[in-house]
C-alpha cells in the first residue's frame, strides 16, 4: 500500500479540530506560508498517523498544523500557516 | 455561533443488512440538531481497560429524517467497522459526535446550488454521502438535473440498489449508471470495468452546464476522478472531494 492511500481530505479532521477551536475548522480557510495558495481545510491533504495528525497544502505538501494530543494535552506546529479565517457563523 | 461538538449517546433502533459486507444502522440520538447532506459523525468505541478507537462514518440519512442513519462496512482486521457491523444489536448504545463537516454538503435550499446539475461518483461505500443528498434531493422534491456515477465490485454488493432503482425510475432528472469492476451478471447493460476517463467523458455533464461534481470513496478512485474532471474541463473548485482512505473504510 502507498502512502499516498492513507491521505485523506482535511473534512476528515473536522471532529479533531473541533476539539481545540469551537467552530466548524472544515469551513476555515488557511493560507500555506509555503506556496501561499489558500484553501479551506476541507480540501487540504489530511494524514492521521498513531503519534498524531497533519494537515497538509494540497499543492505543494507543506505541513500546516501538526497535531498531537498526549497526555491530556494538545501540541500544535502551526508554524506552515502563514494566515487563518474562521467563519464563525456556518450554523 | 461558536459550538463544540459533545460526544453523543445513539440506540441502535434498527438495522438493516443492505449487502453481504454493508450494514445500515438506524439510530435514536437525543436532542440531535439536524445536519446537512454530506456531512459525517465521529464514532468512539471503549474497550473496558479503557483503549479507545475512533473512525469517521458519512450519515446516510437526509436531515428530514427522525433517525440518523450510518452505513457501515465490515472491513478485515478493521478496529471499530467489525464490531458495528457484527456485535452491535438493536437497543444497544454508541457514542458519537456531530454532524461534522461544512464543506463536503449539498443543500437544495441553497441558491448559489440552483442551477448546477450534479454529478455524483462514488465507488463502494463512498455511496454514503451521496446517498444523503439523493435522498435530500428526493425529500426536497427538488429538481436539478441529477447523474450518479457508481462503482462496485460486484452486483451483490451494490449498496441501496433496489432504492436507487425506485428514486431513479420514479424521477426523470436523475439517471444512475453503473459500473461493476469484476464480475458482470448475463446481460449486464451497463459499464464493466474501473472508472476511466473516457467513461467520465461519457457519463459526465459538460463543463459549459456549470456542474457541481461531488466524488467520494477509496482514496485512489476519489483522486482518480478529480484528476479526469478537471482534464475535462471542470473547475478544481466545482469538484468536492471525499478521500475515504485505502480499503473505502475511512480510518481516522
Amino acid at each position: 500500500m502507498k502512502d499516498n492511500d492513507l491521505r485523506l481530505d482535511g473534512n476528515a479532521a473536522g471532529g479533531l479540530l473541533n476539539e481545540i477551536f469551537p467552530f466548524e475548522m472544515t469551513t476555515a480557510e488557511a493560507t500555506c506560508g509555503g506556496c501561499g495558495t489558500m484553501k479551506l481545510f476541507g480540501e487540504v491533504m489530511f494524514y492521521r498517523h498513531g503519534m498524531g495528525a497533519i494537515l497538509r497544502c494540497a499543492d505543494c505538501d507543506t505541513a500546516l498544523i501538526r497535531i498531537t494530543h498526549v497526555r491530556g494535552c494538545y501540541r500544535l506546529d502551526l508554524s506552515g500557516i502563514s494566515y487563518l479565517r474562521i467563519v464563525a457563523d456556518i450554523h | 455561533m461558536a459550538q463544540q461538538l459533545k460526544w453523543q449517546l445513539g440506540t441502535v433502533v434498527e438495522i438493516r443488512q443492505e449487502t453481504p459486507k454493508v450494514k445500515s444502522l438506524i439510530l435514536e440520538v437525543p436532542g440531535w440538531t439536524t445536519h446537512l447532506a454530506g456531512q459525517h459523525v465521529d464514532v468512539r468505541l471503549m474497550a473496558e481497560d479503557g483503549y479507545q478507537a475512533q473512525r469517521s462514518y458519512s450519515i446516510a440519512s437526509p436531515p428530514e429524517d427522525t433517525y440518523l442513519m450510518l452505513t457501515v462496512q465490515h472491513i478485515e482486521d478493521g478496529e471499530v467497522s467489525p464490531y458495528l457491523t457484527d456485535e452491535l444489536r438493536v437497543g444497544d448504545r454508541i457514542e458519537l459526535r456531530g454532524p461534522i463537516g461544512g464543506y463536503f454538503v449539498w443543500n437544495a435550499r441553497d441558491e448559489k446550488n440552483d442551477d448546477s446539475p450534479l454529478f455524483l461518483v462514488a465507488g463502494g461505500s463512498g455511496i454514503v454521502p451521496l446517498m444523503a443528498m439523493i435522498r435530500h434531493r428526493a425529500n426536497s422534491g427538488d429538481k436539478v438535473p441529477t447523474k450518479l456515477l457508481y462503482s462496485s465490485p460486484y452486483h451483490e454488493e451494490i449498496i441501496y440498489r433496489e432504492e436507487l432503482d425506485h428514486i431513479s425510475a420514479n424521477d426523470s432528472s436523475l439517471r444512475v449508471i453503473h459500473t461493476l469492476t469484476r464480475r458482470q451478471p448475463q446481460n449486464w447493460m451497463s459499464y464493466g470495468r474501473r472508472i476511466d476517463r473516457a467513461m467520465l467523458a461519457d457519463t459526465a455533464w459538460r463543463p459549459a452546464e456549470k456542474p457541481l461534481a461531488f466524488t467520494s470513496g477509496p482514496t485512489t478512485l476519489v483522486e482518480t476522478v478529480a484528476n479526469y474532471l478537471q482534464e475535462l474541463g471542470y473547475k478544481p473548485e466545482c469538484i468536492k472531494t471525499e478521500r475515504f482512505g485505502p480499503t473505502g473504510g475511512r480510518t481516522v
